[in-house]
């Protein structure tokens, strides 16, 4: 049985956010004032290696939003999650070194691999309990990581190199470091908001029953066993593309990126974030990708660092540092016709 | 006219336990029965049975004359079953909004497509879900703040919306195990009223209850169950009055008269 | 053959010992300790600093130092299982499991990268190298570092055994894996019990680490990882939660490793054994001896 919740014991605290911080946070310019803000980015520092920095950013955003759907709306613990970038990397990369072609005509191709990954892995594992769940997707992780280092069609342990471009049209060539980064970060945009309209949704109020009580979902109609898989694809599908993206911006693929220390750093990014709530999973994920090139000297302290704080998160605020906080309006502004609520009695 | 629900020599067992040994037992619409029983009679058993959680060892479950033996709960929920249960299950982190529209999922009326494109028929569907659970809280007499997560609410009030969200799903069958469990009085006098309004409605209810003032005044049939399966069955004042019935809760030896009082 | 199958029962022995404390801990508190298989690194570790600090040893002294030093080790890593649950476990055990699961990662991250900032990133090679004579058995290749390591496990499980069986400690695992309210209302006190079986399931794997240091010769701070992966199929392989099940576990995973490796190369190892940990949990999630997985009743 998943997880029975004493709702009788809450706390009480009633009302929409107040501080000014979660204010803005909650408010939806946000969404638009962080778009400029990437976009204006370039004009303030434009070198070779902040560009670099900020695509390998924008595309770990693109991670986060799609482990957010894996783990925060429907929380299953997937810690494989670099599988399926993996799968989209080097689709991309084989097929489009092998044809010569730009990356862009691979997409149709990584998506129905990604998809298949997704029902491949999902299918045995969406059934276990969720600490199982945790350990044999991190054991597909190690599994995909192993075969393209072993495999000579993904390159073995040097991988695939010399990787074409997204495209070419005309005189623009997207494998620009400027150009890569606008579309990067165009693309990741979309992405973000379509994993947060799904998050609203029917589909997305269906993860979140059945990560709140399964039972109780499955006794509403709702096949949790069908709306998991749906998570692992969708997840499956934006990991995917993230590999197009991390292909096209390195130009090359190798096992080495797709170690288990990636999963993990895009879990963090989630937990960080606030599970479930795709504001503070973009935050979370600059911050993890972004604080370590600003602190270098820390080195690979910073991995213990994260550790510690992903401990500490969870013992003191398990809700993540910018959670979802739960609250709708009453009344649509519209109002709904209904006028007083019926029953009247006195309480 | 067929029976919307009618189990039939249903048995479960666990390990050697036989926690349903043969019960037989059928809910017609706009019918109120009571299922009543000392503890461990196996009431929720039977509950779960019907509604999926746990495979029968024999017997059959039908809903409108449909055989959803076994199935699982999710299908069974599609046949027109909708229930509560024990120990509340509501989704504690979402808003008592969001836990009404769970029962409504069956209808939603979109598509992730609608969803990521916003379509108008994701609009509509969106509507249709915000009208229909303020409609059902309504109805339950919901009085409070609808926006805010239901783990803040009392308990009176997230049993209401337990039986809002089962309502939602517009089920022919209705199952409310033990919704009179820790009410004061006026709150049963609420929820007995609310059964009858349910009842108008069309829906057939089977209740578990331990509270015989309520079973006796609400329901039409009372099934009385002990050690798996049905020991009485028939008008509140026959099972009252019934020998047997008065053994299983009082005990053999007991001289005492038969009381009106609650178990 | 024969080669084989002491090589599976060699390398076997070592997948026991880390997964008994994995399944001695889900047993009792139903949680999945990613952190364990860092423990067993963290033994390695703390046997590398306790050999080094002892200066040079001579050849002859080298087994009575390395079981010196094996309990030393026990003993800290127990500590530091207890310290852990303490810090990290204890306070999420009424929260949902996710939390719990992701301290487990955070912990495993911690004790990971905390390894490599003090001993830094590079493997470091381990002091006391076992050497010994090499015989032929029955057309198997057997070295005595082998039997000498392989019978300290035994050693180690059969006490464990015992301890489970006899003592009221172990009476008391068993109800709280059982049952743990009505272990509380008769008065078990479960959090001694529950720190108790994350000392002696730690020290376990600490030893683990140790032996394997010794035999190896080389130890790394990210070798706790893939053994605790190993750890966790051989609990499941022998039915999860069960003691005699994860010493099974272990010697079968050694074996199907062991042929697994013959058929289709060294590189394949580790593929090879999570395939067969996917296939149980597909096929038998219940292990061979064990409690079932599935969230459906």
């Amino acid at each position: 049985m998943s997880e029975n919740v004493d709702t009788t014991q809450a706390p009480r605290k009633i009302g929409p956010p107040i501080s000014r911080v979660s204010r803005l946070l909650e408010s939806k310019q946000l969404g638009w004032v962080a778009l400029a803000g990437a976009l204006l980015a370039p004009f303030v520092t434009a070198t070779p290696y902040a560009l670099n920095v900020m695509t390998t950013a924008a595309i770990f955003v693109m991670l986060a939003s799609g482990l957010n759907i894996v783990v925060g709306y429907c929380g299953l613990l997937d810690l494989g999650y670099v599988a399926f970038m993996a799968v989209g990397a080097y689709t991309a990369g084989i097929l489009s070194k092998s044809f010569q072609l730009p990356l862009i005509f691979t997409i149709p191709a990584v998506l129905v691999l990604t998809v298949l990954a997704g029902l491949i892995i999902g299918g045995p594992t969406l059934r276990l309990r969720s600490d199982y769940l945790a350990i044999v997707t991190l054991g597909f992780g190690e599994i995909t990581r192993i075969t393209a280092n072993n495999l000579t069609v993904t390159g073995g342990p040097s991988g695939i190199f010399g990787i074409p471009g997204l495209l070419k049209i005309g005189s623009v060539d997207v494998e620009d470091p400027a150009v890569l980064y606008y579309v990067t970060v165009l693309v990741v945009a979309v992405f973000v908001l379509a994993s947060a309209r799904l998050g609203k949704s029917r589909l997305g109020r269906a993860w979140r029953f059945v990560r709140e009580d399964e039972d109780a979902a499955e006794a509403m109609g709702i096949h949790t066993y069908k709306v998991k898989l749906l998570a692992y694809i969708f997840g499956a599908i934006w990991g995917g593309l993230g590999g197009v993206l991390f292909a096209a911006h390195l130009s090359a693929v190798s096992p080495q990126s797709f170690i288990f220390l990636q999963s993990a750093l895009v879990l963090m990014a989630v937990v960080l974030g606030g599970m479930g709530n795709m504001r503070g999973v973009v935050i979370g994920a600059l911050v993890i990708s972004l604080v370590p090139e600003l602190l270098r000297d820390l080195g690979a302290h910073r991995y213990l660092f994260f550790g510690l704080l992903l401990v500490v998160v969870m013992v003191f605020r398990p809700q993540g540092l910018w959670p979802s906080r739960g609250y709708e309006p009453e009344r649509p502004a519209g109002g709904t016709g209904d006028g007083e609520p019926g029953g009247g009695q006195s309480r | 006219m067929t029976a919307i629900l009618e189990v039939k020599d249903l048995q479960v067992a666990f390990g050697g336990v036989k926690a349903v040994d043969g019960l037989t037992f059928s809910a017609h619409e706009r019918e109120i029965i009571a299922v009543i029983g000392p503890n461990g009679a196996g009431k929720t058993s039977a509950f779960n049975c019907i509604t999926g959680f746990y495979k029968p060892t024999s017997g059959s479950v039908l809903i409108n004359g449909v055989d959803t033996t076994g199935k699982r709960p999710a299908d069974i929920a599609a046949a027109g079953v909708s229930r509560t249960f024990q120990n509340l299950r509501l989704f504690p982190d979402l808003t008592v909004l969001d836990n009404v529209r769970a029962g409504m999922h069956l209808y939603g009326g979109q598509n992730w497509a609608d969803a990521i494109f916003h379509t108008p028929r994701f609009r509509r569907s969106e509507a249709m879900y915000t009208e229909q659970a303020h409609h059902w809280l309504d109805f339950v007499g919901f009085q409070g703040a609808r926006g805010v997560p239901v783990r803040n609410l009392s308990y009176g009030q997230q049993k209401r919306v337990e039986i809002a969200r089962a309502l939602a799903r517009k089920a022919v069958l209705l199952l409310l195990d033990e919704p009179a469990a820790g009410l004061n009085y006026s709150e049963k006098q609420q929820l007995l009223e609310l059964c009858r309004r349910i009842r108008d409605l069309g829906t057939a209810i089977v209740l578990i209850e331990h509270d015989m003032g309520l079973v006796m005044e609400l329901s039409e049939r009372i099934v009385v169950m002990n050690f798996g399966r049905e020991i009485a069955a028939g008008a509140p004042a026959e099972v009252k009055a019934n020998p047997a019935v008065i053994e299983a809760y009082l005990g053999k030896d007991d001289e005492a008269v038969a009381t009106n009082g609650d178990a | 053959m024969t080669q084989l199958i002491w090589d599976g029962l060699f390398v076997g022995s070592f997948y026991a010992l880390i997964a008994l404390g994995y399944s001695m801990v889900y047993g009792i508190i139903k949680l999945l300790n990613f952190a364990h298989g860092d423990i067993y690194m963290l033994g390695a570790f703390i046997g590398f600093a306790l050999l080094t600090s002892l200066g040079g040893i001579p050849g002859s002294l080298s087994l009575v130092a390395l079981l010196g030093v094996l309990l030393v080790s026990m003993l800290l890593t127990g500590s530091a299982g207890v310290l852990i649950e303490r810090l990290a476990y204890r306070p999420l055990r009424g929260a949902p499991r996710l939390a719990a699961l992701i301290t487990a990662v955070g912990v495993s991250f911690s004790l990971e990268y905390g390894v490599s900032a003090i001993a830094g990133p590079n493997p470091r090679a381990f002091p006391v190298r076992l050497e010994g004579g090499v015989f032929q058995v029955l057309g198997a290749r057997i070295s005595l570092p082998q039997i000498i390591l392989m019978l300290i496990a035994a050693g180690l499980m059969i006490a464990l055994n015992t301890y489970i069986q006899r003592t009221s400690t172990g009476r008391a695992m068993r109800s709280i894996a059982l049952d743990t309210n009505a272990s509380l209302l008769m008065g078990i006190n479960v959090n001694a019990v529950i720190t108790r079986t994350f000392f002696i399931g730690s020290a376990l794997a600490g030893a683990a680490g140790v032996m394997a240091g010794a035999y190896y010769g080389q130890i790394d701070f990210l070798m706790g990882f893939i053994i605790g992966l190993k750890a966790f199929t051989a609990a499941v392989i022998g039915g999860i939660g069960n003691i005699k099940g994860a010493m099974l576990g272990g010697l079968v995973l050694g074996f199907v490793e062991a042929f697994g490796t013959q058929w289709f190369g060294g590189q394949w190892r580790d593929v090879f054994a999570f395939a067969v940990l996917i296939l149980f949990l597909t096929l038998r999630p219940t292990g061979i001896l064990g409690e079932r997985v599935t969230e459906r009743m």
